[in-house]
């Protein structure tokens, strides 16, 4: 294998962002605590400085070329993951910088995690083997681990912590079986190669259990019924600013590859996938709203809520070789991103107020005491129950579209109705907010949280009210299948 | 609009004034300025009515298709359109809005006394709203326009509603939005039968667009079998709004509970937004669904139980309030069996009923609401007698329920008697259980009235109550006005109403047979053309 500059530079960010998480472990031992808030603006430094250069790459005449022989690739859909999972950890630090603050454990490795999780999903995204795509995979997981138990003092960071981790490591282990099992029958490992073979070659049960397990170790990531059981108390328990990274970043990372392993390695065997993608969304949908309206512990709710609309964002995975293609799933994550970064960082908001931020009382009357708060979070909750016009609707806009296109009027129907039924308990919270009388002192917040919410609330009105730039930027994202 | 030759969009300045007003109350009005914050939403009301006058003036009676237009790029990916219009139907509906919104302003100044801030910037953005949705060309934007109006009025039932406010609020946003949702299936299929087809049906292969003009002529063009899953499709986002029997439990709930201003708004236009979907979506765009027989024989089986279960349900109301909800279920029954008839009378007659029972009833939530400002109770046992303490409020109160029930010489009865004309062309008994619900209608509202004003004053709670303000009697005289002008003088309704009308029944009337051969638009004259009855000169 020759390697070429070529290949470093479009490697950069990755290369950069481990130098930056390095970098910021190493000195994180000579700042005291209350001097830490400096890492937090070098860790925002660095992560502006990546996104940077994923942006100049994207304009980089060169960078079709297959990286490492084909082992990564960077075509527009891996930069549009890159940049959006970008932001979603410089959302994470700013809604971090009070929270992790106040607690008694060092931020350094805080930061450096949440970078090394970057890392792994920037090259997960990238990934076009199914070797360096376990390898990025388990970058991110076993950083991310390792976040969910930061308090780790604290029994429920901890127990989260290792829920995470046997199921992650377990679902892993499922992956990697499916993996190897396709490698021992194709005896190849990227992607496009894959699809060649299989092009000729027929269709083996083993094959068939192979994509299988690959599949369900990969619905285990985005937390899809029957795998999601984690998700309600590793959400739960981790640190909130941490359940709203784990929310919207790995998550993407996840979607991107669970799309493009499908997408380009196995597109002769879409009509199983795909159906077995519609009835898991299906089941997902259902059973993540149903759960959400029965829970009355916020945090478990919006777990359960991210439960559903991941039942609604594989739906989007289901327009293969129709006009649709990966665009439904691409807007739609861009509103989720936005929209669920938002709900839990005002969770965060409430959780630096002194309030357990636990049960929905907690929102009572907020918006006597923070109107403007108040009204942001009825922004989030009315995107995410798909009301126009927020960046919500037009991600389910798309997603239904491309269920009704590809063929699937049934799972769009049950996805109207879920949705519909969703406002349910989103409104509770709304209702809390408006309806009920709090009692204390108006809140305010601190700039770095405001500016996160900002951030997510601006985008979710911008992209609900003038959708045209964004979506037919993501229309040139899609991968193209032959 | 053109104006000294500076063209201007007229439709989209009386949709956002309001909005541009509850905008400069959220960001210069300090919130314990009441009186300033009450005196600003009362200003940008009155101006957007008095902006939106002009509208039935420089209306064009003679001309065809939708007037006014302004059309703008939105989503172009998708072919959305900003893209605003109307015709007739849409400009009597946009007047009664404004209208409304002004009594609803000003029947809200002692009411609400709490939060009056956020109320009024509802009330407002509440206005924006409804009005985009009547002045809508595209149905991607009407869809927006249609579901947002939902969340200001959620949150005006859920604040300063009464007791069960959160459950009426609640129930109200989810059943409608249940409906809605599946009606943006319905658009979204339409959509793909225009450009790419879907579901093994083959798409029309034309340049993606939500035009109501253009999709209304793909869709008339559906095989019929499709046609009726999209009727249905669109018929829960109506039916439910509407609301049709046995979709209506959401609506007493809603109207009890809401404050007054909101009863009388949901009451006026908000139910309004079911009907005239019906008017202008479902009858132009599935005429062969329609006029298969058994979807014919549904809709309008179900708005004859509404007529007739609703008033049989009214009459043994307890609650003022509720009663007058319920015997909207009723009444939206006759619009739209009106409607069904599919006919111009029934169409025609069908519109008007639409603006009257917004007049009638929105008046009657009125008159409901400042008795119960007085005594905080709707309980008709509570009260008895209050002719001889309240003689300028019982004769408004009288005027209203006698419009309701469709006395002549006002409004109620020009509308109900051409429905009846209409249901009578197409059958006897379609209009002899339409007739049981105006005989029933006269029942529970006389009744009504026998209760609260006549007899003796038994209960001494009612015996020093004040009789109505200057101000109460402003909001109720523009409606009694109004009123007795439909009554006495129709013609100018009609008038904007025939073009309109004319062409919907061209579309879907008389058809009676799906054969693919007169389902071409061109066969549309050949056919005889079905009984008109010119309602407008009897």
């Amino acid at each position: 294998m020759k390697v070429s500059a070529s290949d470093w530079l479009l490697l950069s960010p990755e290369l950069f962002l481990t130098a930056a998480g390095l970098f910021i472990l190493s000195i994180s031992a000579f700042f005291e605590k209350a001097k830490e808030e400096f890492l937090a603006f070098l860790t925002l430094l660095f992560t502006g400085i990546t996104i940077g250069l994923v942006a100049f790459l994207s304009g980089y005449p060169g960078r079709s070329a297959p990286i490492f022989a084909g082992t990564f690739i960077l075509d527009n859909f891996a930069i549009f993951f890159k940049l959006l999972m970008l932001v979603s950890i410089v959302l994470t630090v700013l809604a971090s910088i009070q929270f992790v603050g106040r607690a008694p454990y060092p931020a350094g490795d805080y930061y450096a995690l949440l970078l090394f999780t970057g890392v792994g999903m920037l090259f997960m995204v990238s990934g076009n083997n199914l070797v360096s795509i376990y390898v990025a995979l388990e970058l991110m997981a076993l950083s991310s681990y390792i976040l969910a138990g930061y308090f780790k003092l604290e029994i429920k960071s901890t127990e989260a912590a290792l829920k995470y981790f046997v199921l992650g490591a377990f679902s892993s282990g499922v992956l990697l079986y499916g993996l190897s099992l396709v490698y021992g029958i194709a005896g190849r490992m990227g992607l496009p190669e894959l699809a060649k073979l299989f092009e000729t070659q027929g269709k083996s049960n083993l094959l068939s259990v192979g994509i299988l397990l690959i599949l369900a170790g990969l619905l285990f990531k985005i937390a899809a019924v029957p795998f999601h059981v984690w998700t309600p108390d590793v959400y739960e328990g981790a640190p909130t600013p941490v359940t709203a990274f784990f929310s919207v970043g790995p998550k993407l990372a996840a979607y991107a590859i669970l799309a493009r392993i499908f997408y380009v390695g196995f597109p002769k065997f879409h009509a199983d996938w795909g159906l077995i993608i519609a009835l898991v969304s299906a089941a997902t949908m259902v059973f993540g709203n149903v759960a959400a309206l029965l829970q009355s512990n916020v945090k478990r709710m919006l777990a359960y809520s991210s439960i559903a609309h991941a039942g609604y964002a594989l739906m989007g995975v289901l327009g293969f070789r129709t006009e649709f293609g990966l665009w439904g799933i691409l807007v739609y994550l861009l509103a989720y991103t936005f929209m669920n970064f938002g709900v839990f960082a005002l969770v965060v908001f409430l959780e630096t107020k002194g309030y357990a931020a636990e049960s929905v009382a907690d929102f009572n009357g907020l918006a006597r005491r923070n109107m403007t708060a108040a009204v942001v979070m009825l922004v989030f909750l009315l995107s995410l129950a798909g009301i126009p016009p927020t960046a919500g609707f037009i991600g389910k806009y798309y997603l239904f579209t491309s269920a009704m296109k590809a063929g699937y009027a049934w799972l769009a129907v049950l996805a109207v109705l879920m949705s519909a039924l969703s406002l349910f308990y989103y409104f509770r919270i709304a209702a809390a907010m408006f309806f009920s009388e709090g009692e204390g002192v108006p809140l305010k917040s601190s700039y770095a949280l405001t500016a996160a919410v900002l951030i997510c609330a601006v985008a979710t009105v911008v992209v609900g009210v003038a959708p045209q730039p964004f979506v037919e930027m993501l229309r040139a994202c899609v991968i193209r299948t032959p | 609009m053109e104006l000294m030759g500076i063209w201007i969009p007229i439709l989209s300045i009386v949709t956002y004034i309001p909005l541009a007003g509850a905008l400069a109350v959220v960001f210069f009005v300090p919130k314990d300025k009441t009186g300033a914050i009450r005196a600003i939403s009362t200003a940008v009301v009155l101006l957007d009515f008095v902006v939106s006058l002009p509208l039935w003036f420089l209306f064009a009676r003679g001309r065809e298709g939708y007037q006014f237009v302004e059309r703008a790029s939105w989503i172009p990916s998708l072919g959305v359109d900003y893209h605003f219009g109307i015709d007739g139907i849409s400009l009597v509906l946009i007047l009664l809005t404004t209208l409304m919104g002004i009594i609803a302003v000003a029947c809200s100044y002692t009411a609400i006394s709490e939060r009056q801030k956020e109320y009024y910037v509802l009330l407002l953005l509440l206005q924006t709203f409804m009005i985009g949705t009547f002045c809508s060309l595209d149905l991607f934007l009407f869809y927006v326009f249609w579901e947002v109006m939902l969340v200001p009025m959620y949150f005006l039932i859920g604040v300063w509603g009464s007791d069960r406010r959160l459950y009426a609020a609640i129930k109200f946003f989810l059943y409608t939005l249940a409906g809605s949702v599946l009606m943006l299936l319905g658009i979204i299929a339409l959509y793909f039968y225009n450009t790419t087809g879907f579901l093994g049906y083959k798409g029309l292969g034309q340049p993606p667009t939500f035009s109501i003009e253009k999709l209304t002529a793909v869709a008339a063009g559906m095989p019929a079998e499709l046609q009726i899953w999209l009727f249905f499709a669109f018929f829960f986002g109506f039916a439910i709004k509407v609301p049709m029997f046995p979709f209506h439990t959401w609506l007493p709930d809603a109207h009890t509970e809401a404050p007054t201003a909101g009863s009388v708004i949901l009451a006026a236009i908000l139910l309004k937004m079911g009907t005239y979907g019906f008017v202008r979506f479902s009858l132009p765009m599935f005429p062969d669904a329609i006029n298969t027989a058994w979807v014919l024989t549904v809709v309008v089986t179900l708005s004859i139980v509404g007529i007739v279960y609703g008033a049989m349900v009214t009459l043994v109301q307890k609650d003022m309030k509720r009663l007058i909800a319920y015997s909207s279920v009723s009444h939206l029954g006759f619009v739209m069996l009106g409607v069904f008839a599919l006919n111009m009378a029934g169409l025609q007659g069908g519109i008007l009923q639409m603006v009257n029972h917004g007049i009638s009833t929105g008046a009657l939530f009125l008159l409901v609401g400042m008795v119960y400002e007085r005594r905080h109770t709707r309980m008709i046992s509570e009260y008895g007698g209050l002719a001889r303490q309240m003689p300028i409020y019982a004769t408004y109160f009288l005027i209203m329920a006698l419009s309701s029930m469709g006395l002549p010489i006002l409004n109620g009865f020009i509308g109900e008697f051409t429905i009846l004309q209409g249901a009578f062309a197409k059958s006897f008994w379609w209009a002899f259980f339409a007739a049981t619900g105006i005989v029933l209608g006269a029942a529970y509202l006389l009744w009504l009235y026998q209760r609260v004003f006549f007899g003796e004053m038994t209960n001494p709670a009612n015996a020093n109550l004040p009789d109505l303000t200057a101000r109460e009697q402003a909001t109720l005289i523009p409606l009694v006005v109004l009123a007795l002008w439909i009554g006495l003088y129709p013609k100018p309704m009609f008038d904007v109403l025939r073009l309109p009308s004319e062409k919907i029944v061209a579309a879907v009337g008389g058809r009676t047979v799906p054969s693919p051969a007169l389902a071409r638009r061109g066969a549309v004259s050949e056919r005889e053309t079905p009984p008109t009855v010119d309602a407008s000169r009897p």
